[in-house]
Order: C-alpha cells, then sequence, then structure tokens
C-alpha cells in the first residue's frame, strides 16, 4: 500500500502544476498586474509612479510566464509564474498582495469553516442514512411515494432560500438563535446552531435520495434474500448487512469531501458572518489578490488528491477484497 | 437538531437568546455597529476610503478637523491649537497681503503650533526599559516566541506628542515605499517634497529598518520643526486648500518610535504592522482587528480631552443636539464593528436592536420609509412604534453621465456635438432615475456643484436653463419634443444621421454585475431610444472599464465623484482640461477641455470665499452647462437610522470623527432588546411534537411489519 500511495503522491506534481499553470492563466487574463495596482492603491489620485512602485515591490514588473530579455534559465524563472509558484509546493504561501501573512490566515480561517462542515456533514450522514433506510424499509409504499415526492421538492429549493428562510424563522421570528456572527473558542457554539441546522436540512434532499438508491440496489441482491431466508430481522438485514455492503459508495462521496470541509461554503460563510475559508477566497477574487487565490487553488488541489487517496484506504477497510498495489 | 437548540435556550441564562453578545456586556457603555468589507489600509499615509476613515478618524488626530454642527463646512483645531492663517511671500522672501495676486506669491507658510500635553496611545513601541532603552525596539527570533497580536506584548508606554510627529508623517508620505495617494498632489505644492520622494526612491528595496532610520534622518526644507510645538510648512505659491488636506488623517501625526517598531523582522510575518495597528492620539486606539469577525475601538486612556461642542445652527436648537454642551468627549468606552457581509442580518440585526444605527438597504426600504404625498421621506409606523429616527443629508458626492469629449460623434467643440449632448441631457430622466434606482434618495444635479459646497446656487437661479424650466417654484425637465428639435437641429432629425442616412448609434460602457444592473442598462437604453439613439451597452467587468475610460475609447459612461474636503476646487477640476483622463491621467473622466473654462478655474481655485470668486464659479458653471460634458446626474442622499437610546447622531458628511459625539443608554437599550426579543416557544413543542408523532407511528409500523407472517 505505500508504495501506491507514493506513486498516487508522485502523479499529483504534474496535476499541481497544471493546477496553478491553469489558475495563473485565468488569473491574468482577467487582471493585469496594473489591474491589481490600481485595485489596492485605491481608486482617486494614484499615479504610474505608484502603480509601478507597487508593482516592484511585490515582483509583479516581471514578465508574465516567459522572459526574453533574461538569459539561459532566466528565462522562465525570471517570471512572475515561476517565481509566485514555486514556494507554493513547500506549502509557503507567503504574503498577500495587502501584505498578510496567509499561511497564518488559513490556519485561523480553517477552523470555523470546519466547526460549520463537520457537523453538517456527521449529523447529516447520520439522518440521512436513517431516513433512506426507513424510506427503504417501507418500499414500494405510499411512505416511499410520499418520501420520494418530499426529498424532490427539497432538492428542488434553491440552498439560498433555506439560509434566508432559517434565519428568518429561527433567527427573526422566534428569537431562538443569533441570525448572524460569531465568536472565539466554545462560544462559538451559539453561531453555529442555525447554520448547522440549515446546513443539515438543505441536503436531506439529495442525500437521503442518493442512499436511498444505494440501499434500494443492494436489498435486491442475492445475501439479502439468504439473511431473509435465515430469519433474521429486517432492522437486522438492513443495518448489518445492506448498510455495511452499500459502504463503498458512501465512502467515495464522503471521504473524498473530507479534506475540503476545511475549505468551508462561501454562502453559508457569507450569511452567517462565519469568518471561514469560503469567504477568504471569494474576498481575495473580489480583491484581485491573486497571492491568496493560487494559495487557495492549490490547497484546494491538493485535499482534493488527498481526499482520494483516503478514499482508495478506505475501500481496504470496508471491503477486505480490495487490495492496493 | 432539536436538542442542539435546547442547548442553546439552557445555556442564554436571563439574556435573550438570540443575543450575539455577551450577556456580561448587557448594560455596558458599548457602541454596536458593523462593516461589510474589511479596511483594506489602516496608515493614514495610505488610506483614502470613507470605509477606513470609519475607524481611523476616530483614532488619529490631524491639526485641524470639521465643527461638529456648524455649517457650511467649517474647520476647527484638533491637534492644533488654532487654525493657522496662511502667509504670503514674495521671490525674494518679502510678506505679502492675504489678496495679493496669485501670481505674485513665490510660496506659502503655514504655522502649526499644536496643543501641549496631547499623549500617544498606550503602545509597546514606546514602552523602556529601566535604563531608559526602548523595550522592543530590538527584538531577536526568540523574543518573538508567543507574539501573534499587538496585544501579546506585555508592556506599553506613550509619550507626548510633539511637532517632529507631523513632521515625520509628511516624510512618509514622499516616501515610494508607503503608496500614499496622496504623494503626486503634495508633490506639486509642497517645497521640497519631490526632492526628498527623488532621494528616497533608492531605498526601495533596503530593509525597512533602513528605510525608517534614512526617513528619520532626511530632511524636508519645506516642513521645518521650529520648537517642540511648532511646525512650518512652506508650499509653492498659493495653495488654500490645503488647511482642508490638514483634517484629513494623511497629516495626522506618526511617531517614529512606531515606524522602527514594526519594521523589525518578524512582525509581518506575524502581520503586526502599521496597516494593520494604528498608534494614535485621538479619543480611541485599535484594540483588536480581527477584520473576518470585529473590530473594536477602546477608549483611549491618555486622550488628552475635548469637550462637546456649544455652537449649532438656530434650525437644530430645539432637537437638543447641544443637551450635553461643554460635556468632555468622548461618551462611549467601546465601539465593537462586526463583519456583517449580508444586508438582510445587518438590517435585521438593527430591528432587534444589536446594532445602534443603520443605514436603509434597498430591500427594506419600503419597510423603513413612506414617501409622504409632499414627496418628503417619513419613517412608516412600525419604525416608529420602536422610537427608531431618521436622518438624511445630501452627501457632497455626484453621479454623473459623461461623454467623451474625445471622441468624433458625441465629444468636441462643434456646435452638432454641443446639441447632441443637450438634447441626451433633456432625454435622461434622472428624476425618474432616482424614484426606481435608489428609492428616492438623491437630489437631481443641476451643475456639478453639491448643495453645501460654496458656489451652489439654490432655486431658479441655480437650475440648468439648458434641461429645466422654473415652473409652479420649482424645476421642470424641459419637454422631449425639445430634446427631438435639438437633435434635429444637431443633424440627427428622429435619432437619424442626416449624412448618412444611418440611426445613430453610441456606445455605453458599463461594468454590470447582476440582475440589478440589467434594469439599470435597459433604462438608460430607453432614455436615449426617446430621441431615436440606439444605445449599444458594451458591459464588461471594472478593470477594463477602466482601461477604456483611461484610454479614452468609451463614448458614455456613469461615473461619480466623492469630495475630499468642501471646497468648489475639489469638484469643478473635474472638467479641467490639464486634468483629463487620458492625455493627464487625471481625474478628468470625461475629457473635458475648455481653454475658457480653464482660465476661470485657474483664477477661481485660489481665491477666497466671496461675491467675486462666486461670481467666476457662476461662469464656469455656466460653461460647463453650455458645452454639457456630462449629464449631470444626481447627488446621492444618505438616510440613516438610529434608536431612541443613542444621543447625539448628527449627519456630517466632512466629519468622519464623530464616535466621540455619540453617547449611549446602555440601559434603555437592554430593556428594549429585552422586549423585542422574547423567544418563541411554541415552534420547539410543535417540532418535538411532529418528530413524536412521526416516530411513534413509524415505530408501530416497523413493529407490525416485523411480526406480520408471509401469509
Amino acid at each position: 500500500m505505500t508504495a501506491y500511495i507514493l506513486r498516487r503522491l508522485v502523479y499529483a506534481i504534474p496535476i499541481l502544476i497544471g493546477v496553478n499553470l491553469l489558475t495563473f492563466v485565468l488569473f491574468f487574463v482577467v487582471n493585469s498586474p496594473d489591474d491589481m495596482a490600481r485595485l489596492h492603491l485605491g481608486q482617486k489620485r494614484v499615479t504610474a509612479e505608484a502603480i509601478r512602485a507597487w508593482k516592484a515591490e511585490r515582483g509583479y514588473d516581471r514578465p508574465l510566464l516567459y522572459n526574453a530579455e533574461a538569459e539561459g534559465l532566466a528565462r522562465l524563472t525570471d517570471t512572475i509564474f515561476f517565481q509566485k509558484s514555486l514556494k507554493l509546493f513547500a506549502f509557503q504561501f507567503g504574503a498577500s498582495d495587502a501584505g498578510r501573512d496567509i499561511g497564518y490566515d488559513i490556519a485561523q480561517r480553517m477552523w470555523p469553516s470546519l466547526a460549520i462542515a463537520l457537523p453538517v456533514l456527521l449529523i447529516g450522514l447520520a439522518f440521512n442514512i436513517s431516513m433512506a433506510l426507513f424510506i427503504v424499509f417501507f418500499r414500494a409504499t405510499y411512505i416511499d411515494l410520499g418520501s420520494r415526492v418530499v426529498l424532490v421538492a427539497m432538492m428542488s429549493i434553491s440552498g439560498l432560500f433555506y439560509i434566508i428562510g432559517g434565519q428568518f424563522l429561527i433567527g427573526k421570528l422566534w428569537h431562538l438563535v443569533p441570525i448572524s456572527g460569531y465568536d472565539q473558542g466554545l462560544d462559538a457554539w451559539r453561531f453555529l446552531i442555525l447554520p448547522v441546522i440549515v446546513g443539515v436540512v438543505s441536503g436531506i434532499g439529495s442525500g437521503t435520495r442518493w442512499y436511498r438508491t444505494l440501499f434500494l440496489e443492494e436489498i435486491e441482491r442475492d445475501y439479502v434474500r439468504t439473511a431473509h431466508a435465515k430469519g433474521l430481522s429486517e432492522g437486522v438485514v438492513l443495518f448489518r448487512h445492506v448498510l455495511r455492503n452499500a459502504l463503498i459508495p458512501i465512502l467515495t462521496g464522503v471521504v473524498v469531501i473530507l479534506p475540503l470541509l476545511f475549505m468551508g461554503s462561501l454562502i453559508t460563510e457569507s450569511f452567517f458572518g462565519i469568518p471561514g475559508l469560503g469567504s477568504y477566497t471569494i474576498d481575495a477574487i473580489n480583491n484581485q489578490d491573486f497571492a491568496i487565490v493560487r494559495a487557495m487553488v492549490f490547497l484546494g488541489a491538493v485535499l482534493y488528491i488527498l481526499g482520494l487517496i483516503l478514499t482508495d484506504i478506505s475501500y481496504t477497510l470496508a471491503d477486505p477484497r480490495v487490495r492496493l498495489q | 437538531m432539536l436538542g442542539l437548540l435546547v442547548l442553546a435556550l439552557v445555556g442564554c441564562g436571563e439574556s435573550a437568546w438570540n443575543n450575539p453578545y455577551p450577556a456580561a456586556d448587557a448594560t455596558a457603555n458599548i457602541y454596536y455597529s458593523s462593516f461589510a468589507e474589511r479596511p483594506k489600509h489602516l496608515d493614514p499615509a495610505r488610506s483614502y476610503s470613507a470605509d477606513e476613515y470609519t475607524f481611523l478618524a476616530q483614532i488619529y488626530e490631524p491639526p485641524l478637523q470639521y465643527h461638529f454642527l456648524l455649517r457650511p463646512y467649517r474647520l476647527v483645531p484638533l491637534s492644533a491649537s488654532e487654525v493657522p492663517e496662511p502667509r504670503y511671500f514674495d521671490a525674494e522672501g518679502n510678506p505679502l497681503p492675504k489678496d495679493a495676486p496669485v501670481a505674485s506669491i513665490d510660496h506659502s507658510d503655514y504655522l502649526i503650533r499644536i496643543q501641549p500635553g496631547i499623549r500617544f496611545q498606550p503602545h509597546p513601541a514606546f514602552a523602556r526599559t529601566q535604563d531608559g532603552r526602548y523595550r522592543y525596539h530590538s527584538l531577536s527570533p526568540e523574543g518573538l516566541k508567543g507574539i501573534h497580536r499587538l496585544a501579546d506584548f506585555k508592556e506599553t508606554g506613550t509619550r507626548e506628542l510633539t511637532a517632529e510627529d507631523f513632521a515625520y508623517q509628511i516624510k512618509r508620505l514622499a516616501a515610494p515605499w508607503t503608496h500614499s495617494p496622496l504623494a503626486g498632489l503634495m508633490r506639486e505644492h509642497i517645497r521640497g517634497f519631490a526632492e526628498l520622494a527623488d532621494q528616497l526612491a533608492g531605498l526601495e528595496s533596503a530593509h525597512a529598518l533602513k528605510r525608517a532610520a534614512a526617513l528619520r534622518q532626511a530632511n524636508l526644507s519645506g516642513v521645518e520643526v521650529l520648537d517642540r510645538y511648532t511646525l512650518r510648512i512652506r508650499l509653492e505659491g498659493k495653495y488654500p486648500q490645503f488647511l482642508y488636506w490638514l483634517a484629513m488623517p494623511f497629516f495626522a501625526p506618526l511617531p517614529w518610535e512606531a515606524d522602527v517598531f514594526y519594521a523589525q523582522p518578524g512582525l509581518a510575518e506575524r502581520n503586526i504592522t502599521l496597516d494593520w495597528y494604528p498608534v494614535g492620539t485621538g479619543p480611541y486606539m485599535l484594540t483588536e482587528n480581527d477584520p473576518n469577525r470585529r473590530l473594536v475601538l477602546e477608549r483611549n486612556p491618555n486622550f488628552h480631552g475635548e469637550t462637546y461642542p456649544t455652537e449649532c445652527m438656530p434650525e437644530d436648537l430645539d432637537s437638543g443636539i447641544l443637551n450635553d454642551a461643554g460635556r468632555p468627549l468622548p461618551f462611549i468606552e467601546r465601539a465593537i464593528y462586526s463583519l456583517e457581509k449580508e444586508d438582510i442580518p445587518r438590517w435585521t440585526k438593527f430591528l432587534q436592536g444589536y446594532y445602534d444605527a443603520s443605514g436603509i438597504a434597498s430591500d427594506a426600504f419600503d419597510q423603513a420609509i413612506q414617501i409622504e404625498a409632499s414627496g418628503e421621506p417619513m419613517l412608516t409606523e412600525v419604525m416608529r412604534e420602536r422610537g427608531i429616527s431618521l436622518l438624511t443629508s445630501v452627501e457632497p458626492s455626484i453621479f454623473y453621465m459623461g461623454f467623451n469629449m474625445l471622441d468624433p460623434v458625441i465629444g468636441g467643440d462643434s456646435e452638432r456635438a454641443r446639441l447632441l449632448r443637450r438634447a441626451i441631457s433633456i432625454a435622461v430622466d434622472f428624476e425618474e432615475f432616482i424614484s426606481i434606482f435608489t428609492n428616492g434618495r438623491g437630489l437631481v444635479a443641476q451643475g456639478p456643484l453639491p448643495p453645501g459646497i460654496f458656489g451652489h446656487r439654490e432655486g431658479e437661479a441655480g437650475i440648468n436653463p439648458y434641461v429645466y424650466t422654473w415652473r409652479d417654484g420649482r424645476p421642470k425637465r424641459r419637454s422631449l419634443t425639445e430634446a427631438q428639435r435639438l437633435m434635429e437641429q444637431a443633424g440627427y432629425p428622429n435619432g437619424i444621421d442626416r449624412e448618412t442616412g444611418r440611426a445613430l448609434s453610441l456606445n455605453y460602457e458599463a461594468v454590470a454585475a447582476g440582475p440589478d444592473d440589467r434594469a439599470r442598462l435597459n433604462w438608460i437604453r430607453k432614455q436615449f431610444a426617446k430621441l431615436g439613439i440606439e444605445l449599444v451597452i458594451r458591459s464588461t467587468d471594472y478593470n477594463r472599464f477602466q482601461e477604456k475610460i483611461r484610454n479614452g475609447t468609451g463614448q458614455v459612461f456613469m461615473w461619480g465623484w466623492n469630495a475630499d474636503y468642501p471646497d468648489p476646487e475639489n469638484f469643478l477640476f473635474l472638467l479641467y482640461g490639464p486634468n483629463g483622463k487620458v492625455e493627464h491621467q487625471g481625474e478628468n473622466a470625461a475629457n473635458y477641455a475648455n481653454p475658457e473654462f480653464d482660465r476661470l478655474f485657474d483664477a477661481m481655485k485660489y481665491m477666497e470665499d466671496g461675491p467675486e470668486r462666486q461670481a467666476l464659479i457662476d461662469q464656469l458653471v455656466e460653461i460647463a452647462r453650455r458645452d454639457a460634458p456630462w449629464v449631470w446626474g444626481f447627488h446621492p442622499k444618505s438616510f440613516s437610522l438610529h434608536h431612541r437610546w443613542l444621543f447625539n447622531a448628527h449627519p456630517n458628511q466632512m466629519a468622519n470623527n464623530t464616535l466621540k459625539y455619540r453617547r449611549l443608554d446602555p440601559v434603555q437599550r437592554q430593556a428594549a432588546r429585552r422586549d423585542w426579543n422574547r423567544p418563541i416557544l411554541w415552534p420547539l413543542g410543535v417540532a418535538g411534537g411532529g418528530l413524536v408523532l412521526l416516530i411513534l407511528p413509524a415505530w408501530w409500523m416497523v413493529r407490525r411489519r416485523e411480526r406480520s407472517t408471509a401469509l
């Protein structure tokens, strides 16, 4: 398994270079270094000299990808792309274009993101799986039909509606929890209740329906018929046999997103005033802060690759027949 | 989930369950507000945005400030002991009278005397060891262990403000690495500023400590410290608007110790910089800067003291605005600004009493404001019941539709183009625009000068005769027929170019981001269609839009300007030829150039306010109205709401340091919060009951099914 993981890590390097290059090209197609300087220096009374000085201070006065005036290897290395990208591979994110330490900001902001994403994932998983098993138990009945109608309806509603509706009902109308905000340490829990409830409820439609499909597929298998024939109760069949055998597709969906939980959610964080990484990335795009954008995209790519490796490893745990070679 | 809610309820004690603040602060003298975007800069040499001034102006004290209550806006001393009177000299250094011709003035001197006894806020940069050395000026990597915020430095100190601190800050404005937006302007005015900037340019790549040392030793010939409390600033020629700049944070004093402290290795990596942690002498100091969550201002224990003004405008006397006259400032102990990116939670929290004041988002406008038959805005019944009050004022700003005067069709000095622009000026109905897109929060502009700025004329004398007539005591927009007649005279009958026989088509440059923009752009297209002009909307991102304006490739666009200071020069310079965007990279986005206008502007800009200046302004405005380089657009009106427990909230569009005047009644606030936020429990009961109703039958059915037999 070690060899397999190492091989996957090596494969990740060209992927990360590609992601980095793509981010770089997309960013600079839209924003030139001059645009970035103007945005950072403000809109009024910005002189050409100030723009030049800003670019020089941050290394944006070099050519983007190819330095025709340099000699030898410097043609490639004395460029914005090389100078800004190399340290990423050592996880040195450096300073944002506004001068902040990106590594510190990420370390600070990933915890609030995680504080919402993790409970939403765990509670959602438990609730959705239980609901799906319950519906499967009553498959081909009016309960199954009615549940499907409700689930499809819930899936059809925009996530924004759940957020605004949750804030309106629970925060504004019933005065049960703060409508938005965040606090440090353990005091943060009061502010997490509403986004967690909204996150779980908004995911019920798609989550439960997805798990129901998985379980229905399993329940037609021969081993389930055998279990029934053995005289096992329906509960035991569902929880002990069907659920365990349906774990692989569940793991596929869950483990791959585990590392990405740190990355946060833009809309949720924005509406609930949660200082997480989701809003960090969007703020950086709006502020044309390339240093943060590339760091976040790079981090996202790394975490996604990590998630895929973890998924593969989890297969071996869930199904002893699977071997990683 | 229900369990989570119940947990919340139990944990909240006597405080309202939806209270976002700690229960212990319920009756504390804390002002609560919000911000939507984190401040980019808190360095007074760099900051140039109203959002940032919300914080900076409470911390830093430039020599002057605007009087809180008197109008027109008047400068009064802040850290200075008096408003300096400029003294003029000829090239030989002989003093000249105040009314000397501008051409004869070689330089002008501003003698700034600062108040003795002002001390800086407590700050580690001033902390000293017992033997008198600076405690934190030679930090080692070991010494920085455990340091992540400024508050992690255990010791602080202070010292008295001196004239040197003002001189140091002006030198910082010249330093290229400071990136001060004022550097370009001050090069032209402060003697020796350009030379110093050029001299410092070589140090751009040097270490921050070396730069700070060089800056301290550098000599700026136009800024001389005469004694501990007196500073003389020498300007080239005459520049009376300089006094206004002395009321902005750019000229706030900065201690060299702070620059040296922040320049030390390892601090910038920990985000401990001057741009993040200001060092001022003002009534408040920034004690928490977590722009992802909140910024906290606390009363500066070293504040030198100031008293509430004792004068106000006669019309404000009955409002109780002088109830605190003569009392020491500030009234509020702490101010907490929370990050609130979305309008809905911000507005809801204001209604729940968790913010003391609020603006009004478009979505909430109808909930808060109703327009009376007279056209006056009034609070709705719901707002009045809560004791909320409304304050409105016209901002010293203008939003206008500009024509690129370099364009061969719509621009230029030809009569044809002028008539075309005037026809469009009539057709674009900004009264309708204000009504539809700003909820009536604006005043149609009759020229470049907003109300409250010297030179602005009210009533019939103030209307733009090319677009309005004066009827029944109010301006009335000229009819579309008149606009169509102008089109005909211009050679575009019904929008058809007589020379080519084709419909006139113009390009409109726009930054469009969402559905609201689409509605606005459709409206603009319809305005031009009234004259048969086909308007091609060229939507793009903000960068490309700016590029088009810089290169002069657009034809029609919307732009705006917010005054730096309340002087007509700060608006009329937007139409000054040598300030053209394309040729001179100035703020004249329409690239308007009229030699007569430029000549009159040169004569007017350095004049004292008075009848002579008014006459020149009248001429300038008339020329601009005749040439119509802009459709004059509108001056925005700001609407702000305040709870009944917040006092002395008086609109002042120029002063940013108004937090010190505000007073709170936290007990009244707490009572209102409790009253308005009683938790409604029945939904919890319903949710719990619903769960039981779901689970029990399901459990029963499962049991029944389990026990049932196949046959």
